[in-house]
């Protein structure tokens, strides 16, 4: 009884407080908002903005609004966190593997990679690669061509620019059919192996679908899809599909810092395996490639997958290093449009909505996958 | 240190109606970077023996037993096992593996299956059976070690000697020839032991050809034809097990036994 | 059983040297990079592409580098330029200071080394070292600020890795309690000190650092009445410290769980209220249980301070990006960055050894 009186108390006491100083804090922002003459609201978003953006996912001229401006960079946050993700997550895994492969020197140079990258702050890479690697490549008129139609230079790399025709729905159709065919396959497969103990080769028969494709394009009337290459016109490129330096450096820096983290998590999973399991599977008669499909992995990312979703979160938040170096993205459009018209609560409160979401859909996604690898304990 | 053995006494009678050599060691040397673990072992193994292999820590006794199936590799000298000589080539390795069951101190059993499937993994995956004919094998050996109502359950909620035994129906699923065990019984509380030794003398009674790096004497005496002492990386003497009680031929022998009887 | 009189001497068989090729050099060099056709493969592969980075980036970086001279003899030049570094030395270490004070934060770094020391060779007892490391602050502020009978310097003018350094311990320093509060706070049963940490720990670890600094350096002046303004550096620390807090806090939550449930149960029945119990009791062991991870906090905080040029502050970072825009020595960019990554470097890698000598310390001790 007394204990509760206590606890109501107490309640009382830090709702009170935190009314209080939230009142307080209400009270002088709105004083020193109108001292300032700064507005409030999100009226501001259907204003014609004016901002120069040069790199966004969908058509956007300068004419538009500052709400659209800001979705252009809601839109490439998005878009460097996807891709991000996925490109961090091969490069870790991989360079996870080479860490506890038994080569000495792919070890110890995936080593080095690692130590370097973790212990030097993402922006540092980040300038690093923008002001150096990306800036001393050769000028337009003398740039690498590794492949036909791609061009690097200082200002960007040049890829063909895909225009997509008729036919290429029918294309994409069809292999939407057979990847559903080759799934459906897989799941008749597994039935097979239950009963007969042997499966279906669902690889073999994945690999001659997929020749239909090829085919069919071959055999469809007129291009599937034309590319439109980028041409060297006086001192530039013109047309063609373009990586800005700034989207480059960001991807590269982004990926190679999150990769080192990745490959540690991806480490330390495999080594959480008892060496004693490997050698019970192999002490069957289990080929390396089975002992790591079904002994080694399942239980390598039971650890793996708690530790991957923080770096997965930290990649969407570290986007944000954009706005130093000009990249585009949600801050940096949103510090722009804070230094044209003050309304940093609007903004700032967009942010960490929009943030806040990504985090908590990333999250959701890696704890369902978390929660189908759990091992029961006594 | 010894334990009541379920026949005190009398060696178990057997059947071997196939006879013929199934392991054989033939000078075989191996080190551990610069260390000489094993140095001229030479043994040959009948098809249906039993034999226990016993020695002070360090002796090189599990060393021997991971050699022959493929555990371990080995420098020098030659290992063949049911015919097939062991190479460093991968494939025979494995069918050799195939046919020779291990039983591991620490268990060893895949902590993220469930213990019918921990027996059934073997027998799908490598032997291609289908899963039907894979779970009733299963639960064949699992009742045999007296287990079968724990199929669905996974490792981590068993005890240690149900674990143990597990292990070994996991082995036997795979129908080898040659069972090897390196110290079975030395991770188990003194309550447990007796269960999984239990179960390892009635499988004494099959055909199938068994090594057991063991300390358990009583087991020795029970179910051995052969005892080998190895110290120090050799084979010092081996006897059958009155002999080999009663009348040890070396020194070092007797000092062994003095130690643990 | 006697050793009896016909036991024969057992003669043990020598030990042979291991065969040639299983040992030595080429006994490791084919068990460790060329066991197999795959690994053998990877094994070229790898010294192929050391081979062609290496001197190159050798040639570069020292044989070919100036060491001293100026910017002509650099230009002259095709390897590193280090006499840019040399030259700009003090910006790197300390921004703007003046060159006539430059002796105060000398010292305080000369004590930060000898305290740093102190703790990793523990010349002294943990809670002598809790003291020395709270003091530090005060006394580096005092040494570098001014006031009394030292000029007071102001803090526009305080920059480079000494801003740094100072952003990440009092970080540090201020974190850790709050986070500590904050944890126990979130373990609390009373709904509303419950909900009131959960509300702060979960929205400032779910956004970027950038998005607290621009709340800290542009929307905290809004929120403070017109005469209660304080100056960048100090917003921007208070938005380093919130944001630590609320990643301590999670720490210590973790430490917190691993505490068994006994030692509350025994504080409680030896009549210790809920503040000494914690004091005494619960957060030491908590701390200890996490300590690696805690140190991989100050790590990453020690890292994210070069986020603070975004807002304006001439951190180590800020500093060589502004150094390296002299126009006397211009294209010297690639010398700075990765004189300041050696520098980070340094010092993170060797706070992570520290961590896993530890980590170590403390399993022996399990």
């Amino acid at each position: 009884m007394h204990r509760n009186f206590v606890n109501l108390i107490i309640q009382a006491g830090v709702v009170g407080a935190v009314a209080f100083i939230s009142w307080t804090l209400f009270q002088n922002t709105q004083a020193n908002l109108e001292a300032r003459n700064i507005a409030s609201g999100f009226a501001f978003m259907s204003v014609e903005g004016g901002l120069p953006i040069n790199d966004t996912l969908l058509p956007y001229e300068p004419a538009d609004t500052y709400g659209y401006a800001f979705f252009m960079g809601v839109l490439n946050t998005l878009f460097v966190s996807f891709l991000g993700i996925i490109a961090a997550t091969v490069i870790g895994v991989l360079i996870g593997c080479a860490r506890v492969s038994s080569n000495w020197l792919v070890s110890r140079l995936a080593a080095v990679y690692v130590e370097i990258l973790r212990n030097v702050p993402l922006l540092l890479t980040l300038f690093f690669t923008y002001v150096v690697v990306l800036a001393s490549l050769p000028h337009p008129r003398s740039s690498l061509a590794p492949f036909a139609g791609v061009f690097i230079n200082n200002r960007g790399i040049y890829l063909p620019d895909p225009n997509v025709h008729a036919g290429f729905w029918y294309v994409l159709a069809t292999t939407i059919l057979i990847v559903s065919i080759l799934f459906i396959l897989s799941r008749i497969s597994k039935q097979r192996r239950d009963e007969t103990g042997r499966g279906l080769p669902t690889t073999r028969i994945g690999i001659v679908l997929l020749l239909i494709l090829p085919l069919l394009a071959w055999l469809l009337p007129g291009p599937i899809v034309d590319f439109e290459f980028a041409v060297l016109k006086g001192f530039n490129f013109r047309g063609g599909l373009v990586l800005r330096p700034e989207f480059s450096a960001l991807m590269i820096g982004l990926v190679l810092y999150t990769a080192a983290f990745i490959a540690e998590n991806v480490r330390s999973g495999i080594q959480s395996v008892d060496t004693g399991q490997v050698e019970a599977a192999k002490a069957l008669g289990a080929k390396p490639s089975l002992t790591m499909r079904k002994v080694i992995l399942p239980q390598a990312l039971r650890v793996s997958i708690p530790a991957t979703t923080n770096d997965y979160t930290s990649l969407v938040k570290n986007s944000s290093l954009a706005v130093a170096i000009g990249y585009p993205d949600m801050v940096s459009v949103g510090g722009t449009i804070i230094g044209q018209n003050d309304q940093a609560i609007e903004i700032i409160g967009l942010w960490m909505a929009v943030y806040l979401t990504i985090n908590l859909v990333v999250s959701a996604v890696m704890n369902w996958l978390n929660a189908r690898v759990q091992v029961v304990e006594r | 240190m010894s334990h009541e053995s379920p026949s005190p006494g009398k060696t178990i009678e057997r059947n071997t109606s196939r006879g013929g050599t199934i392991v054989e060691l033939s000078n075989v040397d191996k080190w551990f970077g610069s260390f000489h673990v094993l140095k001229k072992i030479n043994l040959t193994v009948q098809r249906g023996e039993r034999i226990v292999i016993c020695g002070p820590s360090g002796s090189g006794k599990s060393t021997l037993v991971r050699c022959i199936n493929g555990l371990e590799e080995y420098q020098r000298g030659t290992i063949t096992v049911d015919g097939t000589p062991l190479t460093s080539d991968p494939r025979e390795i494995e069918r050799v593996r195939q046919n020779v069951g291990m039983v591991f101190q620490s268990f060893n059993l895949f902590p993220h299956m469930s213990v019918l499937h921990n027996l059934t993994f073997a027998p799908i995956w490598i032997r291609k059976m289908p899963k039907r004919e894979a779970e009733e094998l299963a639960m064949h050996f699992l009742t045999r070690v007296r287990i079968a109502d724990q199929a669905s359950k996974f490792p981590g909620q068993l005890s240690g000697g149900q674990q143990q035994r597990v292990a070994i129906a996991r082995t036997l699923c795979m129908n080898p020839e040659i069972l090897l065990f390196d110290e079975p019984t030395s991770a188990l509380d003194p309550e447990m032991i007796k269960e999984v030794l239990d179960v390892m003398v009635e499988l004494a009674r099959e055909e199938i050809t068994m090594l057991c790096v063991t300390h358990e004497m009583g087991f020795a005496r029970t179910v051995a034809d052969r005892i080998i002492f190895m110290d120090g990386g050799e084979i010092v003497e081996e006897n059958d097990p009155e002999s080999f009680f009663t009348r040890p031929v070396y020194d070092r022998t007797q000092e062994f036994l003095k130690q643990i009887i | 059983m006697q050793i009896s009189d016909t036991a024969r001497v057992f003669t043990p068989l020598p030990s042979e040297p291991a065969p040639l090729g299983t040992v030595g050099p080429v006994g490791w060099l084919r068990s460790n990079m060329f066991d197999g056709w795959f690994n053998s493969v990877l094994s070229v592969l790898c010294i192929l592409f050391l081979a062609l980075v290496i001197p190159p980036l050798l040639s570069w970086l020292i044989l070919d580098a100036t060491w001293y001279g100026d910017a002509e003899t650099c230009k002259a030049g095709s390897g590193a330029c280090w006499t840019f570094i040399g030259h700009k030395i003090q910006v790197f270490l300390v921004g703007p200071y003046p060159t006539s004070e430059i002796w105060r934060p000398a010292a305080a770094a000369a004590l930060l080394v000898v305290l740093v020391l102190t703790t990793v060779l523990r010349l002294a007892r943990t809670s002598t070292l809790v003291v020395l490391w709270l003091l530090y602050p005060c006394i580096a502020f005092f040494l570098i600020n001014g006031g009394w009978f030292l000029n007071e310097v102001d803090q526009s003018r305080w920059g480079g890795l000494m801003l740094s350094i100072g952003l990440a311990l009092v970080g540090i320093l201020v974190s850790i309690p709050l986070g500590i509060l904050l944890a126990l706070g979130r373990r609390s049963r009373v709904i509303a000190i419950k909900s009131l940490c959960v509300g702060i720990i979960e929205p400032v670890r779910g956004v970027p650092l950038i998005t607290i600094l621009f709340m800290a350096s542009v929307m905290l002046p809004l929120f403070l009445p017109e005469h209660m303004q304080i100056n960048n550096m100090l917003r921007v620390q208070i938005g380093i410290i919130l944001f630590s807090s609320a990643y301590m806090a999670e720490v210590v939550r973790g430490g917190l769980q691993a505490v068994p449930n006994g030692q509350v149960e025994a504080a409680t029945a030896i009549g210790l209220n809920y503040w000494r119990m914690n004091y005494l009791i619960i957060v030491p062991q908590a701390l200890r249980n996490v300590l690696p991870s805690l140190i991989g906090r100050c790590i990453a905080l020690f890292k994210d301070t070069s986020l603070v040029i975004i807002v304006g502050l001439l951190d180590f970072l800020g500093s060589a990006k502004a150094a390296a825009q002299d126009s006397n020595w211009l294209g010297y960019d690639a010398e700075a960055y990765i004189f300041c990554a050696l520098i980070y470097w340094i010092i993170c890698f060797g706070m992570s050894r520290y961590g896993r000598s530890i980590e170590l310390r403390g399993a022996h001790r399990d």
